[in-house]
C-alpha cells in the first residue's frame, strides 16, 4: 500500500536522520522525501512516501509519533488531501516534428519551458503523482536525458483541514508559545 | 570588605562547561557516576575532582562495565543511572550497555566526551559520530554545540530518561564546550511540546476492560516490566486478589507479583512453566499490563491464544497492536490505569469471582499437577536447578540478584521465588552476556548494606570479569556465584535439540581457575565440585566479608525445560 506521511518536527540537526532511521531500521524504503520549514521556521515539515503492508505502516507512524521532537504525524491517505510534486525534465527535442510534439505535450500538461537549446528542452512540470507519471511516460519516447523530481508534498484539503480542528496550527502555536 | 563582597553572588555565576555539567548533575540528585576518563573528558574529570564527595565516581575497568553498572544501579533503585566516558572508543565501548538499556527501558544518562567542535567531521583522534551511532538505540540524544544550552540539555535529558517509557539518553559534549564559560542558571522547567507521556487511560476504555474482566470465564493477568517501572505492585495485588485472577509475570516482571502467592502461575514463555503457558493459551481474556508480547513470550504468533480477547495496558503506543491485536487498548501508566480499574470494579463481580472462576482454577491446578518443574537430582554432581533452590533457601528469598544471560538465567527465573520488584536484575530484551556481574556491582553500590549477588555463567562472567578490580577497590561486599558447566549452555542446548548434537564452538575448553582469578584481584575464591560441598561453600561464601567468588561446578549437559522450540506455538512445549 502506497502511503504519504506528513510529519511536523522541531527544526533541529539530527531530527531528519532520526525520522529516516525509523524507516530504514525496519527495512522500509523511502520512495520520496521532502523537508522544509513549516509556517514557524523553528518547525520543519517532512513529507515522505513509502510502500508497505498496512500493519507495517501503522507501526512506523506510531514509532514516528513517539519521537521526542516530533510534534505531529499524519497518514495523508486517511484524509482528503491535495498532493503535488515538481519535476525538471531534460528532454531531447531536435527541431522539427519532435520539438513540435514535445511542445504540444508540454502545453497540454501545462508544463513550462525553463531552458532550451538547439536540440533539447528543459521542462518544469507540476502536478499530482499520477499526472506527472503520465507526462513522463509520454515524454520517454523522445528521450529523457535527465530528470529530477522533488517528491510529493501534501496538504489536507479545506474540508478535511477544518475537521482536523487545526491540529497543525495548534502544534505550531504550542511550540511558539513554549508550552 | 572585599572578601565578603566576593561571596555574595548577585548575578548568575560564570563557570566553564565542565563545572556547569557537574553542578547540573548534582541538582538532578545524582550521587554516583560510573565512568572511565580520557582526553575528551579531562576538564569534566577535573571538575568532578573538585566536587569532592558531593558526587561519588566509580572508576571501572571497561566502559561496557560502567554502563552495565549504571543499569544495575538504575534497575535496583528506580533512579536514573549516570555514566561518564570519553570520546571515540569510550563511546563505542558503551554501545552494548546503551542498547541493553534501550531494550529493557532502563533510565540512563550517558555523557560522552567528543572532540572539539572545529574538529568534528575531520576524522580527528578518538572521534566517532556518537550521536549517529547511538541514534537507533537511545530514547533521545544530544550533541551540545553551545555551552549556554548545556544546563537545559541536562535537565531535559533526565526528564526524558525517567518519564513515560524510560530509556537511555546520550549527551555528547565536545571538549572545547567543556572549557568555555557561561552563566549558570538551572532551568525550572523543560519545554518538550512533542513529548506528552500519558498517565491516565481513557475512562471509556477502562470501563470496557473492567466489564470484560468481570465476565470472563478463563482470564489471565499477563504482567511485566511496565508494572515495575510504574511501581504498580500494590495495585496489581489488589486487582488480582479482588477478582481471583491467575497472574503470570514475564522475565522482566518477576517480583512485581509475589511469586509464592496462590494466584501466581510463575513465568510464561519459551522457558515458562507448563501451567502458565497452558493458561494463557486457553484463556478467553488476556489482561496485559506493562508488557509488549515479546517473541520469547508468545511463541508463534499465528498460534498464540486463539480464543482470547486482549486488554492491553501500555504507556508506549507503539507496543499496542504491534505483535498481537488489542481488543481493548488502553494507553497509560500501569499503576494509574490499575487504580482506575479498581475504582470501577463492581462489588458483585469480586464476590462472585471465586465461584465463577472455580472451574478455570481447577483446570490450571490440573495442568500444574501434570507437569510441575522437575529435574533429576544427583548425588555425584551438582544440578544447576538444585543450586538455584539452595540459593533461594539460604538467602531467604530476599537477595537482590543480577543474572547474566543463558541457562542459569532461566533456571534462576524458574526456581528463585522473587517476592518483590527490583530484586531480579537481568538483561531481557537484548540478552547481553557480560551484563550480570557489573550490574550486580551497580546494585551493591546503590545498596551497600543489602545482600546482592551476581549469578552468572562461566561464559558471561569472562566478558566483564575485570570489574573484580572495581568491586574490590570500592570495598564492596558483592558475592559472585558462577554456575560453571564448562559450556555456553544455552547454545549447546539448542545444538543438542536442533542441530543433532553438533557442538560447534560451545565448549569452554580453556577456563581460568576462577578461584585463583578472584584471589589475584584481592577477592576471596571458593569452589564446590560435589553436592555434599554445596551448602557449606554457599554459606561460607555468602557470609564472608568483602568480594567473594564462588565457582560452582555443575552438570555439564542439563537442559532448561519446559522449552518452546523456535517457530512452535506456546502449547507445544518440550517437557524433558
Amino acid at each position: 500500500m502506497r502511503c504519504t506521511i506528513s510529519i511536523l518536527v522541531e527544526n533541529r540537526p539530527g531530527e531528519l536522520a532520526r525520522i529516516v532511521g525509523i524507516l530504514s531500521a525496519r527495512g522500509q524504503n523511502i520512495d520520496s522525501l521532502c523537508a522544509a520549514a513549516a509556517l514557524d521556521p523553528k518547525i520543519s515539515r517532512v513529507t515522505l512516501t513509502t510502500d508497505g503492508h498496512i500493519r507495517a505502516i501503522e507501526q512506523i507512524i506510531k514509532q514516528l509519533d513517539k519521537q521526542i521532537r516530533v510534534l505531529e504525524v499524519v497518514n495523508m491517505n486517511q484524509l482528503a488531501h491535495i498532493e503535488r510534486e515538481l519535476a525538471l525534465i531534460n528532454v531531447f527535442a531536435p527541431p522539427g516534428s519532435a520539438r513540435q510534439k514535445v511542445l504540444q505535450l508540454a502545453s497540454a500538461f501545462r508544463a513550462e519551458i525553463v531552458d532550451s537549446s538547439a536540440e533539447g528542452l528543459i521542462l518544469e512540470a507540476r502536478g499530482d503523482g499520477e499526472k506527472l507519471a503520465e507526462f513522463i511516460r509520454l515524454l520517454e519516447p523522445f528521450g529523457i536525458r535527465d530528470m529530477v523530481r522533488t517528491g510529493a508534498i501534501a496538504i489536507a484539503n479545506l474540508i478535511a483541514a477544518s475537521n482536523l480542528s487545526g491540529a497543525n496550527q495548534t502544534a505550531e502555536r504550542r511550540q511558539v508559545e513554549g508550552i | 570588605m572585599l572578601a565578603i563582597a566576593k561571596e555574595v553572588q548577585l548575578e548568575a555565576p560564570r563557570w566553564r562547561g565542565a563545572r556547569i555539567l557537574c553542578e547540573a548533575l548534582f541538582r538532578e540528585g545524582v550521587d554516583t557516576i560510573f565512568g572511565y576518563p580520557g582526553g575528551a573528558v579531562l576538564h569534566i574529570y577535573d571538575e568532578l575532582f573538585k566536587m569532592g564527595d558531593r558526587i561519588k565516581h566509580i572508576l571501572v575497568r571497561h566502559e561496557q562495565g560502567a554502563v552495565h553498572m549504571a543499569e544495575g544501579y538504575a534497575k535496583a533503585t528506580g533512579k536514573v543511572g549516570v555514566v561518564l566516558v570519553t570520546s571515540g572508543p569510550g563511546a563505542t565501548n558503551s554501545i552494548t550497555g546503551i542498547a541493553n538499556a534501550f531494550m529493557d527501558s532502563t533510565p540512563l544518562v550517558v555523557i560522552t566526551g567528543q572532540v572539539p567542535r572545529k574538529m568534528i567531521g575531520s576524522d580527528a583522534f578518538q572521534e566517532v559520530d556518537t550521536v549517529g551511532l547511538t541514534r537507533p538505540c537511545t530514547k533521545y540524544n544530544y550533541l551540545v554545540k553551545d555551552v549556554r544550552e548545556l544546563a537545559e540539555v541536562v535537565k531535559e535529558a533526565f526528564y526524558i530518561a525517567k518519564t513515560g517509557r524510560p530509556g537511555p539518553v546520550v549527551i555528547d559534549i565536545p571538549k572545547d564546550v567543556t572549557a568555555e564559560a557561561a552563566e549558570f542558571s538551572y532551568p525550572e522547567r523543560v519545554s518538550l511540546p512533542g513529548y506528552r507521556p500519558n498517565t491516565f487511560g481513557d475512562w471509556d476504555q477502562v470501563r470496557r476492560a473492567v466489564e470484560k474482566m468481570c465476565r470472563a470465564r478463563r482470564p489471565v493477568l499477563y504482567v511485566g516490566g511496565g508494572v515495575i517501572h510504574s511501581n504498580g505492585g500494590e495495585e496489581l495485588l489488589e486487582l488480582a486478589e479482588r477478582l481471583n485472577l491467575p497472574v503470570t509475570p514475564t522475565l522482566m516482571g518477576l517480583g512485581c507479583f509475589p511469586s509464592g502467592h496462590r494466584l501466581c502461575l510463575g513465568m510464561l514463555g519459551m522457558h515458562g512453566t507448563y501451567w502458565a503457558n497452558m493458561a494463557i493459551s486457553e484463556a478467553d481474556l488476556i489482561i496485559a499490563i506493562g508488557v509488549r508480547f515479546d517473541d520469547r513470550v508468545t511463541g508463534a504468533l499465528d498460534k498464540f491464544a486463539p480464543q482470547a480477547e486482549v486488554i492491553h495496558v501500555d504507556i508506549d503506543q507503539s507496543s499496542i497492536d504491534k505483535n498481537v491485536r488489542a481488543h481493548v487498548p488502553i494507553l497509560g501508566d500501569a499503576k494509574a490505569v490499575m487504580r482506575q480499574m479498581l475504582d470501577l470494579l463492581p462489588e458483585e463481580a469480586c464476590s462472585s469471582s471465586a465461584s465463577r472462576l472455580a472451574p478455570w482454577w481447577e483446570q490450571i491446578n490440573e495442568w500444574k499437577r501434570y507437569a510441575p518443574l522437575s529435574y533429576k537430582q544427583s548425588a555425584e554432581v551438582i544440578m544447576p536447578q538444585h543450586l538455584c533452590q539452595e540459593l533461594y533457601r539460604l538467602t531467604g528469598g530476599d537477595a537482590i540478584i543480577a543474572t547474566d544471560v543463558g541457562q542459569h538465567q532461566m533456571w534462576l527465573a524458574q526456581y528463585y521465588q522473587f517476592k518483590r520488584p527490583r530484586q531480579l536484575i537481568t538483561s531481557g530484551g537484548l540478552g547481553a552476556m557480560g551484563f550480570g556481574f557489573p550490574a550486580a556491582l551497580g546494585a551493591q553500590i546503590a545498596f551497600p548494606d543489602r545482600q546482592v549477588i551476581a549469578f552468572v555463567g562461566d561464559g558471561g562472567f569472562q566478558m566483564t570479569a575485570q570489574e573484580l578490580a572495581t568491586a574490590v577497590q570500592y570495598q564492596t561486599n558483592l558475592k559472585i556465584i558462577i554456575m560453571n558447566n564448562n559450556y555456553l549452555g544455552m547454545v549447546r542446548q539448542w545444538q543438542e535439540l536442533f542441530y543433532e548434537r553438533r557442538y560447534s564452538a560451545v565448549n569452554m575448553e580453556w577456563l581460568p581457575d576462577f578461584v585463583k582469578l578472584a584471589e589475584s584481584y584481592g577477592a576471596t575464591g571458593l569452589r564446590a565440585t560435589r553436592p555434599d560441598q554445596l551448602e557449606r561453600v554457599l554459606e561460607r561464601g555468602l557470609n564472608a566479608p568483602g568480594v567473594v567468588v564462588m565457582d560452582i561446578i555443575v552438570a555439564e549437559e542439563e537442559n532448561v525445560y519446559p522449552m518452546v522450540a523456535p517457530g512452535a506455538g506456546l502449547k507445544e512445549m518440550v517437557l524433558g
